[in-house]
């Protein structure tokens, strides 16, 4: 679960919508996040994971849950 | 031996054209609107030739104040340097057409391509002639008329761009002012994220070019963004190291304006505070080589930017290139 608290803090501090707002199923069409601002949060969680999240995956990544499995993955 | 001068920057100019494009006009022209728009880029509105307007017409207005203001004639000038993507014609170069204009007959002109980071390296080349004591007096213009280039049926690029000019006059300054540092970068193998494919010799103009709308701009608009945003951090820092400096020590950052998003996530990482960054792309949009320029003549005609103040310059574009410099002013 520590993965998803960082993602939520992450997206709660880069997009400013509360993180009660943010589950795993959470879209980024249902916090209104436009194409820049998806670009904006991977560049985020790069620098929070030490990671590269490649232009394929990113478009891949569709809900919250998508990313903490993807950020798991790499990490583990 | 004699220590090597220091070049500086001593007067600025700048012109854009008449005609302004706002975000509602643009509602008309592509399915767009001004929130779009506003919130994606920061831009409201943007300059576009019109009627007599041209690359070279502008540069030459620049370049008159730019001069008047250095008390110094268009003869007594060495090297003319017009930064551009945008010539008026393929041949002769923009810089020669802006020479005949001001009757500057002694110099040396010649145009420097180098995406919208032409005037950042336009600045590092007058400064090795300066240094060397090769050249007193450079005139360089940044200047861009992207208008022609832009595709109009392209939202989401057509609303970035926009047309201005802005010229320097650099010339020796005393040891400890002027240029500190300053570093020209590339990265060839990224051509393709930003680029007008037809009208060169490879693929010269024809109905097939012009039905496939190669004449142009065409940008990967997210990968472009990564990679400014983590550039123009590690250009800063770099240039800062070079002259022994820290980003606490800097009064301000002039940024190449292309999106207010881009220079807002980079000025974070940077730890700079909003008073620090000179913005004006609200105006202007992307003017590519102009950018820089104006910002700065627009801070000192604001009386923002003092004798002694620390300003970093940061600039990327087609090519990929980037470029950053540290001036004390």
């Amino acid at each position: 679960m520590e993965v998803f608290e960082k993602v939520k803090s992450l997206i709660s501090e880069q997009l400013d919508v509360d993180e009660e707002q943010l589950d795993m199923d959470t879209t980024f069409e249902d916090i209104d996040a436009d194409s820049l601002d998806v670009v904006e949060l991977v560049m985020a969680l790069e620098e929070e994971f030490n990671l590269e999240i490649s232009d394929e995956e990113v478009e891949k990544i569709k809900t919250v849950g998508d990313i903490v499995s993807y950020i798991e993955n790499q990490i583990s | 031996m004699r220590a090597r001068k220091k070049a500086g920057i001593v007067s600025t100019g700048k012109a854009l054209p008449v005609v302004r494009l706002t975000n509602y006009d643009l509602e008309y022209i592509v399915e767009t609107s001004d929130e779009w728009i506003t919130a994606r880029s920061g831009i409201k509105e943007r300059r576009i030739i019109s009627g007599e307007e041209t690359n070279s017409s502008l540069s030459e207005i620049a370049a008159r104040i730019a001069l008047e203001r250095a008390g110094l004639k268009p003869e007594e000038i060495d090297i003319l340097i017009v930064a551009t993507v945008t010539p008026d014609q393929p041949l002769p170069s923009s810089a020669c057409l802006v020479q005949a204009r001001l009757n500057a007959h002694r110099a040396a002109a010649f145009d420097l391509a180098a995406g919208c980071t032409g005037f950042l390296y336009g600045l590092t080349v007058g400064q090795q002639f300066i240094e060397t004591g090769a050249a007193k007096n450079i005139l360089l213009i940044g200047v861009d008329t992207l208008s022609p280039v832009v595709d109009w049926t392209d939202r989401r690029t057509c609303v970035l761009f926009g047309d201005g000019a802005g010229a320097v006059v650099m010339q020796p300054v005393e040891e400890g002012r002027g240029i500190l540092a300053s570093k020209m970068y590339s990265d060839g193998s990224k051509a393709e994220l930003l680029e007008i494919p037809a009208g060169g010799s490879k693929r010269p103009a024809t109905l097939k070019t012009l039905q496939e709308r190669g004449h142009y701009i065409k940008m990967n608009g997210p990968e472009i963004f990564k990679f400014a945003v983590k550039i123009m951090v590690e250009s800063t820092l770099n240039v800062l190291e070079m002259c022994g400096k820290k980003t606490s020590d800097l009064t301000y950052i002039a940024p190449h304006q292309a999106n207010v998003r881009i220079i807002n996530a980079a000025c974070k990482r940077l730890g700079l505070s909003e008073e620090q960054v000179l913005i004006n792309i609200q105006r202007y949009g992307n003017m590519s080589s102009a950018t820089i320029p104006v910002v700065l003549d627009e801070a000192l005609e604001e009386g923002k930017i003092k004798q002694g103040d620390l300003l970093a310059l940061v600039s990327f574009g087609a090519g990929l290139t980037w470029g950053a410099a540290v001036l004390n002013w």
